[in-house]
């Protein structure tokens, strides 16, 4: 498939990964931020392959991980009111709330609906009038322009029954806050290719100045991480830090800019709390006060509705690359996809997860108990 | 059946509403309908109609039209094989079929996946009301092609109607019984270290033809479901192999990945899968990265997996080859000692993954 299998070639990964441990001159720290990355690195046992070279982290780019708990627990509220149709992106029906998931709420008789498209849900609320649709606006910048749209098109169309939930989050501020803590091990990044197709790079040069580290857009393919890694290796033996672009067939300096100034005339940047992490200043997108009748927290009052995260998981530690997946003693014991603990073991993009899912098999290397 | 052309109802020209008027005429119903009506599934005329149009004409056999409260079957041997499968797709008709053709190839191949031979269908019907009777002969007369094909007959039948929006349009239940084979008998249980993992055909048509003409999805290339009868192709496995043929399954909900699963649990051993070799159709492929799912969790309903002796799988091959529904027929995997319980493929980089079942549905990624 055109696209794809070029960037899934063997031979051509092979080659990479004998660059990248004949580059590399000691073991080297590297964090992946976008959860489709971990998921590709994970799924095809990248890891294995780099094992004495680089130590890949993965970072906190699971838009369904990083959704806080309180959140969750304001869409089931959502959910189960009789009068809403609630819409979702499909992988945040699965994500445990304090008691109960979408699923669940589904069956108890709440309207659950799964959307491909923001859009698809403001249709729903065209075609119901009677009903009040909301959207669960989840994501990271990659889906901030369709979600702004949504509700650019609702006020184009005076539709009054749609709202959004948002819990909007921005990546330049989690790879601030990873850096500025005391334990960070991590000595490179690979930035997220679909959220810099949106955002451009601009804003990760001042990141990569003043912290001194390199950062490499990477790609989503085995290819494109291999190549973003070897990258990103070659500018820390080289002793460079600069903001590099591997995923030059989708990426441009500058982004997409009339999605950019779209996303800025719907919202703003807000203190946005992350699940396991905390609240990060600055780090999330909520609606401008202009579209504040868009705004489901508004709208149906959700501020009473506070939860804090529960103590046993370490969904917090993994996201910021303190300990891998399978460190936690509740990794695979009281938390598994079926009955997970944490959001990271929910979607197939969450660390914890991907872990489960694709590399229960190395007992030995992963310290699993068999 | 619609009126002759197709003219509108007229309002009478006396100004009496039709309610009113009909409601001189209660309680038979004036004139044909085109729809299920609740009246279908009373008992009374309107049922017999149903049965006596629609369905007799389609399944009559000795069997059926004895009308009596049960069948009376005669089943060759001292074991029978029984399953029952109930048919619940939403849409009803899609890209490659319709839900008439599930509900005979479903059965029917869980049957054949058991080494039998299938003999006699009971069919169930839900009906809603306001189902097209058009749509429910399309769905008959799919029925009738497949369990042909199949070599079954339909000796039973029940029929109900409840009110609209208690059902999908239509549920469909079938029951299958068949002969067994005493000198083939595959089983889940069956698998052994170097056999040889097989699959009839390209993977995950049926589940990304269901899930675009659920969502409206349009892609390039068209999927169409893959809904087959496997009976043929079990028949010439076992006439080619024989008991080289260990194991069998129709990898329906949760694709090949949960087939294998049960089988590596079952018989106790691992599953090496190669990455290459899967026979996933570039369309297929094209949706899956899209929607975020992986193909070989994905339903199918006309391939089968099969286990099979080392020794004999170029014949296995050669035989499922014979048929236009096993043309395509590869070696995906290799049974092996080693991890038992668990399913690993190797990726096309080398390394290898496990292919766990699924906690639920599979559900699509946001991005």
């Amino acid at each position: 498939m055109k696209y794809l299998s070029e960037y899934r070639d063997p031979v051509l990964a092979r080659s990479l990964v004998d660059r990248i441990l004949g580059t590399a001159t000691r073991p080297r720290v590297l964090m992946e931020v976008c959860g489709g990355q971990t998921h590709t690195i994970v799924r095809q046992g990248l890891q294995e392959l780099l094992k004495d070279a680089v130590d890949m982290i993965h970072g906190p780019g699971c838009p369904v991980c990083v959704t806080p708990l309180e959140q969750i627990d304001r869409a089931l509220h959502l959910a189960s009111r009789p009068e809403v149709i609630f819409t979702s992106f499909g992988d945040m029906l699965r994500v445990p709330g304090s008691d109960a998931d979408l699923l669940q709420i589904r069956a108890r008789g709440g309207e659950v609906r799964v959307v491909y498209s923001p859009l698809d849900a403001l249709e729903i609320a065209r075609a119901h009038p009677d009903r009040e649709v909301v959207f669960f606006a989840v994501g990271f910048e990659t889906t901030a322009p369709a979600n702004a749209m949504s509700v650019w098109r609702a006020r184009e169309l005076g539709v009054t029954n749609f709202s959004v939930l948002v819990s909007h989050v921005t990546v330049p501020p989690a790879i601030r806050a990873i850096l500025d803590a005391p334990d960070n091990r991590v000595e490179a990044f690979l930035a997220a290719g679909h959220v810099c197709t949106v955002m451009g790079w601009r804003e990760y040069e001042p990141l990569a100045d003043e912290y001194a580290v390199p950062i490499v857009v990477t790609g989503f393919e085995p290819v494109d991480i291999l190549e973003g890694i070897y990258m990103a290796v070659r500018q820390l033996e080289e002793g460079r830090a600069e903001v590099e672009n591997q995923y030059a067939r989708s990426v441009r300096r500058s982004g997409n800019e009339p999605a950019q100034e779209l996303v800025a005339r719907v919202f703003q940047l807000v203190d946005r709390a992350w699940r396991g992490i905390g609240e990060i200043p600055s780090s999330g997108l909520g609606l401008r006060e202009e579209f504040s009748q868009f705004d489901a927290e508004k709208k149906f009052d959700l501020g009473s509705i506070r939860t804090s995260e529960p103590e046993e998981c370490m969904a917090g530690d993994v996201l910021r690359g303190r300990i891998k997946p399978f460190e936690c003693p509740e990794f695979g014991a009281a938390c598994t996809p079926e009955r997970p603990l944490g959001a990271p073991m929910v979607s197939s993009e969450g660390a914890c997860a991907a872990y489960y899912n694709y590399a229960r098999f190395q007992p030995e290397e992963a310290g699993e108990p068999a | 059946m619609t009126k002759a052309g197709g003219a509108p109802v007229q309002e009478p020209a006396d100004g009496v509403s039709r309610i009113a008027s009909a409601g001189l005429t209660c309680p038979v119903p004036a004139g044909e309908a085109d729809r299920v009506l609740l009246g279908h599934g009373s008992g009374g005329k309107l049922s017999a109609a149903l049965l006596r149009e629609r369905f007799l004409p389609r399944f009559g056999n000795d069997v059926l039209e004895e009308l009596g409260d049960a069948a009376v079957v005669n089943v060759p041997g001292d074991e029978i094989a029984v399953s029952t499968d109930s048919f619940v797709v939403s849409p009803l008709e899609f890209p490659g079929g319709n839900i008439g053709h599930l509900a005979v190839h479903g059965t029917v191949n869980d049957l054949a996946m058991m080494g039998a031979e299938p003999l006699y269908l009971t069919a169930g019907f839900i009906l809603e009301e306001g189902l097209p009777l058009a749509l429910l002969d399309r769905v008959l007369d799919a029925m009738k092609e497949s369990a042909r094909e199949a070599g079954v007959i339909v000796v039973t039948g029940d029929t109900k109607v409840v009110e609209r929006g208690k059902a999908d349009g239509m549920f469909i239940n079938t029951t299958g019984i068949g002969q067994l084979d005493p000198d083939f008998r595959p089983g889940p249980t069956r698998a052994r270290d170097g056999d040889a993992v097989i699959v009839s055909g390209p993977i995950g048509r049926h589940g990304v033809a269901i899930m675009a003409a659920r969502e409206d999805l349009r892609f390039e290339v068209e999927v169409r479901s893959d809904t087959a009868c496997l009976v043929p192709l079990v028949q010439a496995l076992s006439a080619a192999c024989g008991p080289a043929i260990r194991s069998l399954r129709d990898p329906t909900r949760g694709g090949v990945a949960s087939a294998l699963n049960e089988i590596a649990a079952s018989s106790g051993v691992g599953i090496r899968l190669e990455e290459g070799s899967l026979p996933v159709p570039g369309p297929v492929r094209a949706a899956c990265e899209m929607l975020g799912l992986d193909p070989l969790y994905v339903a199918n309903e006309g391939i089968l997996v099969a286990i099979v002796a080392q020794e004999e799988a170029m014949s296995a091959l050669q035989a499922l080859h014979s048929h236009p529904i096993g043309a395509s027929a590869v070696r995906i995997g290799t049974v092996t000692a080693e991890r038992p319980g668990l399913v690993l493929l190797r990726t096309g980089l080398g390394p290898s993954r496990v292919v766990d079942m699924l906690p639920g549905d599979q559900l699509p990624r946001i991005c």
